[in-house]
């Protein structure tokens, strides 16, 4: 029997991940991270009631859904991928398990917690 | 038991060797920020599902000093990964045509800022005013 090998799924979500990563997250660290914190825009941004709208929408629980996940799939694969480089050689399975778990954790809890709200 | 003791070439510090292997240590380094960052919107969205005290706590918590610092470093690192992604998705992706001759490598790059550009502000446009 041929082994087939895991890495075009996981290549496919570090890829849409980092496209996600590029074309948004600057964005989204600006406002959450640096605007809405500082006062540089209004409270209201980021109320809950304009949140909790957001997410009860079919469009928002995909939106919210694709930028917390995918990036986490693109941070896992280029960490593991990164073991190899600070001379870190045994232990593949154990970081694939971690790394990939984290991953996946990352994207069924949300998925789970969006379907509730 | 193996009395051997084959050489191993230390690796440390390997990459502040050349300023090529720094600036590809500094483009895998962005993904700790990016995975912090995921991780903190993710507590975000655990915290908007338990409702409004359990939000706005959520938000407090961003005010801190250190949070604003690792966010202001985040973006950094943000803004790195997009950089060196435009840079870098034309070469991995099939070529692609345009009157039958091959697009220039500068311009797929200089077409996926614009691209950038353009998202940036329908986000902060939607987020802002919408």
């Amino acid at each position: 029997m041929h082994k087939r090998s895991n890495e075009p799924i996981v290549w496919s979500l570090f890829g849409a991940g980092g496209v996600v990563v590029a074309y948004s997250m600057p964005v989204f660290i600006l406002i959450t991270g640096i605007a809405a914190p500082l006062g540089i825009v209004s409270v209201d941004v980021l109320a809950y009631d304009r949140l909790a709208g957001f997410a009860a929408g079919w469009f928002g629980k995909l939106f919210l859904l694709v930028i917390i996940s995918l990036p986490l799939w693109q941070s896992a694969h280029r960490m593991f991928l990164s073991l190899h480089d600070f001379g870190v050689t045994g232990g593949e399975v154990f970081f694939r398990v971690v790394l990939y778990g984290a991953a996946l954790w990352g994207t069924l809890l949300p998925l789970y917690l969006l379907i509730g709200m | 038991m193996s009395t051997r003791k084959p050489y191993v070439r230390p690796m440390a510090g390997w990459w502040l060797k050349n300023p090529v292997y720094i600036r590809y240590i500094l483009r895998e380094s962005t993904a700790v920020f990016v995975g912090i960052y995921a991780v903190i919107l993710l507590i975000g969205l655990i915290r908007l599902s338990s409702g409004e005290a359990a939000w706005n706590g959520w938000l407090e918590a961003m005010r801190g000093p250190g949070a604003i610092l690792f966010h202001c470093v985040a973006l950094g690192a943000a803004v790195y990964h997009a950089i060196t992604w435009f840079a870098v998705a034309p070469k991995v992706m099939p070529p692609l045509y345009f009157k039958g001759e091959k697009v220039p490598l500068e311009k797929l790059v200089t077409g996926q800022y614009i691209l950038a550009g353009v998202i940036y502000l329908v986000l902060l446009g939607l987020i802002l005013w919408s």
